[in-house]
């Protein structure tokens, strides 16, 4: 397809803007000016509707393909969603930091303290901040919460490092090490969580947090994390839970009940919220009342009226995640999202995401290899490794997928199973589709003995092959010249 | 049966596949959470349906004050967003997508990342983008932390005229490491460029600058950036894309890195988010930049293809080694940046450019004709300005907020002395007969 740049013509307007009503200002000097205009494209507006809406129908998404895309939690979106959100497009962030200005905001501060109590319920948490703007994002904010906790109390030269296991989202070793600590990385045990011996060993007085998926990535609960946070607690370090995979266990168990004080939440997960190509997100962070004083500023308090107010002059703060008050958009279809759903509907979200999970499981453990064969929670991790002794990788697998219609599952994640391919269907999936895609993979492992080439061919029916990716590392071409 | 009639199953289907699964019932799939663990309760609210949803969710935005004239900026703009760009971004297939990992069926996506990093490109008169980080204030943070890892130093120097907010999201980006952040006190809306010549040594990773800064004040900063590469650091410049329709681009200023809010692009006010921040910088820092970027690459056929590149900088492969942890950026908010800037296009943004530099001119002109007020700076301004009011500026907005007017931003809270100061916004949207309703209450309020 052409770049819209390439359907430019010189001088072609794409929208009107309104009249002027005001006369014309005295130029700028000229050392203040560009000496040429930026080179925008200059296209009508059909022209724009036609390249964006075919560039559109370039994509796979929820909306026209199952997409079950292991650790993202692909799940339907509901479109009562997007027109809650849009209800608060006009409001302009600043009014709340007027002076007196909060008095003019008091249904979205509300909506956002509201949201918080919500979330703080579901996490077994006390207060929970909507500042942060992604997933990643929450956890660099969970971490440096942390690590103000640790300074206040005079301990920030002693602690040092944060442990993760090595099944880990690449983001938590990331985010601890933006905020300054080392990182201590814990082997997986075989029975799927990280190694319980290796984890005693790694820990010590110098150790500032442990950061834990769970549900891990691999899917499954970890049935010793009360001890671990016991013994990160023995050792004044803090539990760090990272929120990607509460879509498992809402209503069946909570972070803050089982020794976690700090929790992020990716409201485009678990709460229903699209994922937009790759955001916005947003990522609340929850946490237990020692760390309260450290939160993000503004805090959203309500006094014994009723009434929301900012509060800014809080010295222990960390300060401030983002300019205004988080990704409000998206924290609207979440809580739309929530009070919608309800409490049996929240429960029923996690049974079914389990139920389909375990389902797709069973359904392909005598295909492929499942290196951890249990009861998993809302995803499953299988191995392409059967199919790798006949040169077939999960790549190819995955590549046959898109043919057939399908958005591939996650895979080489997680880093510790080889040649990975890990199944998230979600809760919104339908049974008789779920049949449907087994059939393909069932299909495509078939295909690994019978016909090797097909699968090293895919795809062939999307408007480009495989492409070069070595070629586009090397040459950087990330910017259309002319 | 169903609670959520988003969950399909019917419990046929249900029994089918718990049988499939060769257990009784779905309690026992959670088995492997120790009881003692269960939650001992879970008090949500009971659910209900899209349309009671959607009426409390009317009753909560009818909670806020409707129909505010804003003269506030700040950061985030109303300025008018083109109907194409609701309806394009609005197609599922673009919403409901993931972040692009399999290229061959994320084409749509990846080429509109590769458009907008033109775009920016093109913008800011620089090299490279990346595919948009979360919003303006951690973009500076970014910038930042892309200087400290390119100069290998461990100190940043900050104009005050620099985004209070902005500046503050900097300092909780770096209060951790062992870096120094060196503000530089304003001088009359102005960056003392006394203060900055005498901060510069070999410490010095980067300076950040904003233009127009946050007192609307515009300046031409070409001249420092010589000085500021002879010290070995980077010169990060903070820019308004708006205004970059006809102001002298940051590449043309000779700035390292430039970085933004795009709100302005596109997005609506929408109480703080979601919008995007960008992030454009000179080829040679490509490889730490954060975040992703797109590459255009050929197929297996030689078919001209887009793929997320030079991956090795990111999270998911380099872990703790990554040049930034940012995963998901803002990638829709980014698109409806795109859809914008190809909507009004090159003649256009200079004109929506002009048009709100008019407006404020106008509205400059209108309001220091009021006994009382004066503006503050005496360099040129975009499209927002500082006035130097006669009374405190904070009571004179709380006067104006209750006749439904958002004035401006008061200085006295971010600024040491600055409590008679106030910054006031006015893009295409404020029309000449709310200017002039605005210059009568304020000159209502001053007289009280």
């Amino acid at each position: 397809m052409q770049l819209i740049y390439e359907l430019s013509v010189p001088g072609r307007r794409g929208i009107k803007l309104p009249a002027s009503d005001v006369p014309s200002a005295a130029v700028l000097p000229e050392e203040l000016l560009r000496r040429e205009q930026a080179g925008l494209a200059e296209v009508s507006e059909l022209d724009l509707v036609r390249h964006f809406t075919n560039l559109s129908r370039r994509n796979f998404s929820v909306d026209t393909n199952f997409y079950p895309l292991g650790s993202c939690t692909m799940k339907y979106n509901a479109k009562v969603l997007e027109n809650a959100a849009a209800l608060f497009a006009p409001f302009h962030p600043m009014t709340a930091l007027l002076p007196g200005g909060a008095d003019f905001c008091q249904g979205t501060l509300g909506m956002l303290y509201d949201l918080g109590q919500l979330l703080a319920d579901i996490t077994g948490m006390d207060e929970v901040t909507t500042q942060p703007l992604a997933g990643a994002q929450g956890e660099m904010t969970g971490i440096m919460l942390i690590a103000a906790y640790h300074a206040s109390r005079g301990n920030k030269a002693k602690k040092k490092y944060v442990v993760v296991p090595d099944s880990s989202h690449g983001t938590n070793p990331a985010s601890a090490a933006i905020v300054g600590y080392e990182i201590i990385t814990v082997p997986t045990a075989p029975y799927g969580d990280m190694d319980l011996e290796l984890f005693k060993k790694a820990m010590s007085d110098e150790v500032a947090a442990v950061m834990m998926t769970c549900p891990n990535t691999l899917g499954l609960f970890n049935p010793h994390i009360k001890e671990i946070s016991d013994i990160a607690h023995s050792h004044d370090a803090l539990m760090y839970y990272d929120g990607a995979n509460l879509n498992a266990i809402m209503g069946k168990v909570k972070p803050g009940d089982v020794g976690f004080d700090v929790i992020h939440v990716n409201l485009h997960k678990t709460f229903g919220t699209p994922h937009g190509g790759g955001g916005p997100g947003s990522g609340p962070v929850g946490v237990k009342k020692a760390l309260i004083p450290f939160l993000p500023q503004p805090r959203i308090v309500m006094d014994d009226d009723g009434k929301l107010l900012l509060e800014t002059a809080n010295k222990g703060s960390i300060g401030r995640t983002a300019n205004f008050f988080g990704n409000f958009g998206v924290m609207a279809k979440a809580y739309a999202y929530i009070i919608m759903l309800g409490r049996e509907g929240l429960i029923q979200v996690s049974e079914q995401a389990v139920l389909n999970a375990n389902y797709i499981k069973e359904k392909l453990k005598p295909y492929y290899d499942l290196p951890y064969d249990m009861t998993c929670m809302h995803e499953c991790v299988f191995s392409a490794s059967k199919q790798l002794e006949h040169g077939v990788h999960a790549i190819d697998i995955a590549k046959f997928l898109i043919d057939k219609g399908y958005h591939p599952p996650t895979v080489y994640f997680p880093m510790i199973v080889k040649e990975a391919i890990m199944i998230e269907p979600t809760e919104t999936e339908s049974k008789a589709t779920m049949d449907a895609f087994i059939a393909v993979m069932i299909e495509a492992a078939q295909a690994a003995i019978s016909n090797p080439r097909a699968l090293h061919d895919a795809p062939l029916t999307m408007p480009i092959s495989r492409l070069d990716e070595t070629k586009a590392a090397r040459e950087q071409n990330v910017c259309c010249s002319g | 049966m169903s609670d959520s009639h988003y969950c399909p199953h019917t419990p046929e289907e249900i029994a089918a596949m718990l049988a499939a699964i060769g257990v009784a019932g779905i309690e026992e799939l959670f088995s492997p959470i120790p009881a003692e663990l269960r939650a001992k309760s879970f008090n949500l609210p009971a659910g209900m349906s899209e349309f009671e949803t959607y009426a409390r969710m009317q009753a909560i935005a009818a909670d806020n004050t409707q129909g505010m004239t804003n003269f506030i900026g700040g950061g985030f703009y109303d300025h008018i967003i083109p109907s194409v760009v609701d309806h394009l971004s609005g197609r599922s297939e673009f919403y409901t997508a993931y972040t692009p990992y399999q290229p061959e069926c994320s084409q749509g996506t990846l080429q509109a990342l590769f458009e907008y990093q033109t775009a920016i490109c093109r913008l800011t008169g620089l090299d490279v983008s990346n595919a948009s980080l979360y919003d303006g204030g951690t973009a500076c943070a970014e910038a930042a932390m892309m200087a400290l890892r390119v100069t290998g130093r461990n100190k940043i120097v900050v104009d005050g005229c620099v985004s209070p907010f902005s500046r503050q999201v900097l300092k909780t980006y770096l209060f951790n490491l062992d870096v120094e952040v060196i503000e530089i006190a304003p001088q009359k809306g102005q960056l003392d460029r006394g203060a900055l010549a005498s901060l510069l040594d070999d410490s010095v990773a980067a300076v950040l600058l904003q233009n127009p800064n946050f007192f609307g004040t515009v300046e031409d900063f070409t001249t420092l950036a010589d000085q500021v590469h002879d010290a070995g650091a980077l010169l990060i410049g903070s820019v308004y894309p708006i205004a970059l329709g006809i102001l002298k681009s940051p590449g043309e200023v000779g700035i390292d890195i430039a970085v933004g809010d795009g709100q302005s692009l596109g997005n609506p006010l929408s109480f703080g988010g979601p919008s995007f921040g960008f992030i454009a910088a000179k080829k040679t820092l490509i490889r730490n930049m954060p975040g992703r970027i797109v590459g255009e690459t050929v197929d297996r056929n030689g078919t001209r293809g887009y793929v997320l590149t030079l991956q090795a900088r990111e999270q998911h492969i380099k872990r703790h080694k990554a040049t930034s942890n940012i995963c998901s950026n803002q990638g829709l908010c980014a698109l409806r940046g795109l859809i914008f800037l190809s909507s009004v296009g090159k003649e256009g943004l200079a004109d929506l450019a002009r048009l709100n530099r008019d407006k404020a001119e106008y509205a400059k002109a209108q309001l220091t004709s009021i006994p009382g007020v004066a503006v503050l700076q005496s360099a040129a301004t975009f499209n927002e300005f500082t006035l130097y009011l006669s009374k405190n500026a904070a009571a004179v907005v709380g006067l104006l907020l209750d006749k439904g007017i958002a004035a401006g931003v008061p200085l006295g809270e971010y600024y040491e002395g600055a409590e008679n100061c106030l910054v006031v916004t006015v893009t295409e949207k404020r029309t000449r007969k709310e200017i002039d309703l605005f210059a009568r209450e304020l000159e209502v309020a001053l007289c009280n």
